[in-house]
C-alpha cells in the first residue's frame, strides 16, 4: 500500500529525467488557472453554509494590562446580535509556524495594543461590525513606565530561540589585521506579510466534530494547533483549505479568526464566519521583526574572507519562541575562519513576531551584501569578481561539503544577461536629467529545507490519475508541478492528473512554509507514483527500468497497451513517504543565485526608481518553468518593497501600529516594478531532495534589496545603512547637480 | 429597488449599509470579487458599473438602481474565457489568485478608457491616440494591489490582448 523513502544518501537515480512522457520542468500553465481567473476558485470565507453567522473581532485598546468589564449589554439589544464571546479558547496570538499546539490563550490578560479580547456575532457582517465597534470594555491598564514597547529600551537581549550562535577563533584579531576591511551596522524595518486575502474561517460544528474551511499554509500542525485551544481530539477537527490567497509566513499557524470562529460555532450551534479586517490582519497577526546587524568583513589582499561576522539584534512579545535567524545564510555562504555569528532577542510588547517569507536571509541577506559592496569599493575588486573569490570549499563551520551550489554559474549567467560593468565603480557618474543613474548587485542564498511528507496518488481505471494531500498551493503552484510529477512519472499529462489539496483528511505533507512544500511533498508524489511503476511491472513481469509510460500507454517490450487495458477494471492506490535523513547533516544545502538592478535617484527628491531588475537562480530541478520563475518574480518584488517602502511604524508611546492599512504601509505597486528578468540555472540536486529539487519559493527575496541599496550608492553616492531608504534618508545628501 | 448583475436583474431590498461588495458576495453568490481591504486601497474588488471601473466596497448597493454591473463572472468562464482570462493563464499573470479577478476587470475597463482617449499622468501628448506602452498600462494598472508579485506577467498578459486587439 505504501512506500517509503528515507533520504540518508544522495538519491543518483534522477527518476524523473529516465521518464519518457517529458511534462516535468515544462512552462505548463497553472492546471487550477482557469477557475482563478474566472472567479470560480472558492477561498476560506466564500463557501456557502446555510444559516451562517457572522462575526468580527473585538481588539484590545491598551497596551498592557487586564480586561476588567466586556459590557455585553452595550450591544446585546442591538438589531441580530446573538452573542459576545470573550472565550478562554480563543487565542490572543497567532500560533507560530510549525507550533503544533495551543499559542497564548488568554485573551483577557492584554500584552500588546490589537490583541483580539473578544468577538461579536450577529446574523449579519454589517450588524456584527456595527455592535463590534460599540462593545464596551473597560481594562485596567498596567503602569507604563513598566513596560518595553520599543526594541530600544529592551532591557535584556538572550540568544535567539532557535538561533545557532558560532565563535570561532578571533575576529577582533582578523579584522585589525586584514587588508580591507568592513565594520558597518544596518538596520531594517518590521514587515507585514500582507496576504491579498485577510484570514478568514467559517466553522460548523454538528456536536462532535469541527469543520473549519480556513485560510492556512500548514494543515498538518494546524490541525493540532486548533484541537488543542478546542480541547478537542486531533481526529475531531477536520481543516479545509483549497484556495489561499496568498500567506507569507502569516496563515503558517492558526490564526486568532479560527479559533475565534470555531469557538463561536460551538457554543451557538450554528455555522459561524470570521474574517479579520485589514486592519486587524496588520494589527493581530504577526510582524517580520526589526532587526538591527552589525557586519564585519576582514579581508587579505586578494579579497579573500579570513574574517567574518555577523550579529543581530531581533524583538519578540515574552514567552514566544520565535526568534528571526537572520544570519542563517551567513552562516554556509562566505569563508572566513574567524567567526562570529550572533541572533540576540528583546522582549518588547508589540504585536507577535513570527515569520514573514523567507525568515532570516530576507533581511539578514540584504544587510550582508550591503557590506559585500563596501568591501569591493574598500578593495577595489569588482563585486561580481569579489564574491567569485569568496565562495567556501567546504562549511566553515561545520566542515561539510556543499550539495550542488550553482552559485558562480549564477553571478556569471546573471551578470552576462544584464550587461554588467564590473569594472568602471565609481559612484554618480551617470545622470540623466534629474535622475542619478546606477547599477548593483547582490548575491542569493536561501538554506533548503525538506520535511516529512506523504501523498497518495492513485492510478484509476480509466487511465487517470488522482493525486491527494493536504498540502496547500498558496500561489507556489503546488497543484500544477504535482501534477506534472505524476504525469512524469505514470506516462499522463498533467491533465490527466486531478491533483486534490488543502484537505486534512487527506495524506499529511508539511503544508506551505520555508520553500520545503515542492521537494517534500512533490518527491511523497514521486514515491507513491514508483510504488504504482512496481505494481504495474509486477504486472508485466518486467523490471523498472524496461517499463516506459507515456501518453496513457505502457510499453514494454515492444508491446504497447493502454492503461485502461492494462488495468482492466482496476484501479491502484499508493502512498508515498518521505522522511528526511541524513543528508541534511552530511551537506550544506541551500538554493543560490544572484541579482542585477539598475536605479534611478532623483537628484532633488531622493526619490528612487527601479529601471531595471534581473536575477539569475540555481535551485537544483525546476520543476515547472512558468510557476518557478513566478516565484522569482515574486520575491523580487518583495526586494523592492523591502529596499524602498516597507516599514511598520508603531507608536513609541503605546507600540501600536500606526500604519495598519494598505495605503498606509506601502508595498510595491505595478508601477513599481519594472519588466523582471528571470534566468533558471540548470542544476540537479540528489542531496536535496529524491526529485532534485530545492526550494524556491522564499530565494527571490534573499538579497535583492542589498542589490537595490549598492545601486542607489552607485547612482548617487549616498550610501544608506537603513532600510527601508526612503527619500526622506537620501534628500540631505543627494550631491549638487 | 433593481440592478442589473451580469445581465440579470436582481433586486435589493436588504440593510441599507450593505456595499455594492457584499451584495456580489453574500447575497449575489458571485464570490469572484475578491475583498482584500474593504476600504478602496487594493482593487481586488475591482467591478464594472455601466463599463466603468469601481472599488465595489466604497460603494453602497442602494446607489445603484438601474445600474449595470459586471463582475468576473460575467466577462467569462473556466471553459469560455475572456481574452484577458486566457492570457492571464498563459502569462502567469497570477500565483494566488485572489487578486485576480480585480485585476482582470480593472483591466478590461482601462483598455476601454485607453480607446477613449483618456490620458494618465505618464501619457505624454494629451491630445494624440493613446499608446498604451508598458509604463502606461502600469501606471494604470496600480491600483490593482498583486502581493504575490506578478506584475510583470500581468503587463505581458495585457499587452498581450492589446496588441491582438490591433
Amino acid at each position: 500500500m505504501s512506500k517509503s523513502i528515507t533520504l540518508d544518501q544522495p538519491d543518483q537515480r534522477n527518476l524523473l529525467d529516465r521518464m519518457a512522457q517529458g511534462t516535468i520542468g515544462k512552462p505548463v500553465n497553472r492546471l487550477e488557472g482557469p477557475d482563478k481567473v474566472s472567479g470560480v476558485a472558492t477561498y476560506a470565507a466564500e463557501f456557502s453554509a446555510p444559516g451562517a453567522a457572522n462575526g468580527v473581532l473585538v481588539t484590545s485598546t491598551i497596551s498592557k494590562g487586564e480586561v476588567a468589564l466586556i459590557d455585553e449589554a452595550s450591544v446585546m439589544g442591538m438589531p441580530g446580535v446573538l452573542a459576545v464571546i470573550s472565550d478562554q479558547r480563543m487565542i490572543a496570538r497567532p500560533a507560530q509556524g510549525g507550533a503544533g499546539e495551543a499559542p497564548v490563550q488568554q485573551v483577557k490578560q492584554i500584552d500588546y495594543w490589537g490583541q483580539p479580547v473578544a468577538v461579536v456575532v450577529a446574523e449579519t457582517f454589517e450588524q456584527a461590525r456595527d455592535a463590534a465597534k460599540r462593545l464596551k470594555i473597560t481594562y485596567n491598564a498596567d503602569d507604563m513606565s513598566d513596560v518595553v514597547l520599543n526594541p530600544e529600551d529592551a532591557d535584556s537581549w538572550e540568544e535567539g530561540p532557535g538561533t545557532e550562535t558560532v565563535e570561532q577563533g578571533a575576529l577582533p584579531q582578523a579584522m585589525s589585521e586584514a587588508a580591507y576591511s568592513v565594520d558597518a551596522t544596518y538596520t531594517t524595518e518590521g514587515h507585514n506579510s500582507a496576504p491579498m486575502e485577510p484570514h478568514a474561517a467559517l466553522a460548523e460544528w454538528d456536536g462532535t466534530k469541527l469543520t473549519v474551511h480556513a485560510s492556512l499554509q500548514m494543515l498538518n500542525y494546524n490541525i493540532d494547533e486548533l484541537a488543542d485551544s478546542m480541547g478537542l481530539d486531533a481526529e475531531n477537527v477536520h481543516l479545509l483549505s483549497p484556495y489561499v490567497g496568498g500567506g507569507f509566513g502569516s496563515k503558517l499557524g492558526i490564526s486568532p479568526d479560527v479559533a475565534a470562529a470555531s469557538v463561536a460555532a460551538m457554543q451557538l450551534g450554528r455555522p459561524v464566519r470570521v474574517v479579520l479586517s485589514r486592519q486587524q490582519v496588520f494589527q493581530s497577526v504577526i510582524r517580520r521583526t526589526e532587526t538591527t546587524q552589525r557586519v564585519r568583513l576582514a579581508a587579505d589582499a586578494d579579497g579573500r574572507l579570513q574574517g567574518f561576522g555577523h550579529e543581530a539584534k531581533v524583538t519578540n512579545l515574552p514567552e514566544e519562541e520565535f526568534a528571526e535567524p537572520v544570519t542563517q545564510a551567513s552562516a554556509f555562504l562566505y569563508p572566513g575562519q574567524d567567526r562570529v555569528l550572533k541572533v540576540e532577542m528583546g522582549r518588547i510588547h508589540r504585536m507577535t513576531a513570527g515569520s514573514v517569507r523567507a525568515p532570516g536571509e530576507a533581511v539578514g541577506m540584504q544587510a550582508l551584501e550591503a557590506a559585500m559592496d563596501e568591501l569591493a569599493e574598500e578593495s577595489g575588486i569588482g563585486p561580481v569578481e569579489l564574491r567569485l573569490r569568496n565562495i567556501p570549499e567546504r562549511h566553515p563551520s561545520d566542515d561539510v561539503p556543499y550539495s550542488s551550489r550553482r552559485l558562480a554559474e549564477c553571478l556569471k549567467a546573471g551578470a552576462e544577461a544584464f550587461g554588467w560593468d564590473d569594472k568602471d565603480r565609481k559612484p554618480a557618474q551617470r545622470r540623466e536629467g534629474e535622475w542619478w543613474i546606477g547599477t548593483g548587485m547582490a548575491t542569493a542564498a536561501r538554506i533548503h529545507n525538506l520535511s516529512k511528507a506523504e501523498a497518495s496518488v492513485t492510478l484509476m481505471e480509466d487511465g487517470t490519475a488522482v493525486v491527494a494531500t493536504d498540502m496547500t498551493d498558496i500561489g507556489t503552484g503546488t497543484y500544477t508541478i504535482l501534477g506534472q510529477i505524476a504525469g512524469e512519472m505514470l506516462g499522463l499529462e498533467p491533465s490527466d492528473v486531478l491533483v486534490r489539496l488543502g484537505d486534512s483528511d487527506l495524506a499529511r505533507g508539511p503544508g506551505s512554509g520555508g520553500s520545503w512544500g515542492a521537494a517534500s511533498s512533490g518527491s511523497a508524489v514521486q514515491i507513491a507514483c514508483e510504488a504504482i511503476r512496481e505494481e504495474l511491472c509486477d504486472m508485466l513481469g518486467c523490471e523498472d527500468e524496461d517499463l516506459t509510460l507515456k501518453d496513457g500507454f505502457a510499453i514494454h517490450n515492444n508491446k504497447r497497451q493502454s492503461l485502461p487495458e492494462l488495468l482492466n477494471g482496476r484501479s491502484i492506490e499508493k502512498l508515498g513517504k518521505l522522511k528526511p535523513g541524513e543528508t541534511e547533516d552530511d551537506f550544506a544545502q541551500a538554493s543560490y543565485g544572484a541579482f542585477f538592478t539598475e536605479v534611478a535617484v532623483n537628484a532633488y527628491t531622493g526619490e528612487t526608481r527601479i529601471r531595471r531588475m534581473s536575477g539569475a537562480f540555481g535551485i537544483g530541478r525546476v520543476l515547472n518553468e512558468k510557476t518557478a520563475k513566478s516565484q522569482c518574480m515574486g520575491g523580487m518584488v518583495w526586494c523592492i518593497g523591502s529596499a524602498l517602502m516597507e516599514d511598520m511604524m508603531f507608536d513609541h508611546r503605546d507600540g501600536h501600529l500606526a500604519n495598519c492599512d494598505l495605503a498606509e504601509y506601502h508595498v510595491p505597486v505595478n508601477r513599481d516594478v519594472p519588466h523582471l528578468d528571470v534566468i533558471m540555472v540548470e542544476e540537479r540536486d540528489p542531496a536535496a531532495s529524491p526529485l532534485q529539487a530545492k526550494g524556491v519559493g522564499e530565494l527571490g527575496i534573499c538579497g535583492g534589496a542589498g542589490a537595490i541599496c549598492n545601486a542607489i550608492y552607485n547612482a548617487c553616492g549616498v550610501r544608506l545603512r537603513s532600510f527601508p531608504m526612503t527619500p526622506d534618508k537620501l534628500i540631505d545628501h543627494l550631491p549638487e547637480i | 429597488m433593481k440592478l442589473a448583475i451580469n445581465g440579470t436583474t436582481r433586486t435589493f431590498d436588504g440593510d441599507p449599509r450593505t456595499t455594492l461588495l457584499d451584495f456580489l458576495r453574500r447575497d449575489c453568490d458571485l464570490t469572484g470579487t475578491k475583498k482584500g481591504c474593504d476600504h478602496g486601497q487594493c482593487g481586488a474588488c475591482t467591478v464594472l458599473v455601466n463599463g466603468q471601473r469601481i472599488n465595489s466596497c466604497l460603494t453602497l448597493t442602494v446607489m445603484h438602481e438601474d445600474d449595470e454591473i459586471t463582475t468576473i463572472e460575467g466577462l467569462g468562464t473556466p471553459q469560455d474565457m475572456h481574452p484577458l482570462q486566457s492570457a492571464f493563464v498563459d502569462h502567469d499573470g497570477y500565483q494566488c489568485g485572489y487578486c485576480t479577478p480585480g485585476q482582470i476587470c480593472s483591466a478590461k475597463a482601462m483598455l476601454d478608457e485607453a480607446k477613449a482617449g483618456w490620458p494618465s499622468v505618464v501619457t505624454e501628448d494629451l491630445t494624440a491616440e493613446i499608446d498604451l506602452s508598458g509604463d502606461e498600462i502600469r501606471e494604470r494598472m496600480s491600483g490593482n494591489l498583486c502581493r504575490c508579485g506578478a506584475y510583470s506577467n500581468i503587463i505581458d498578459a495585457i499587452t498581450d490582448v492589446k496588441e491582438a486587439a490591433r
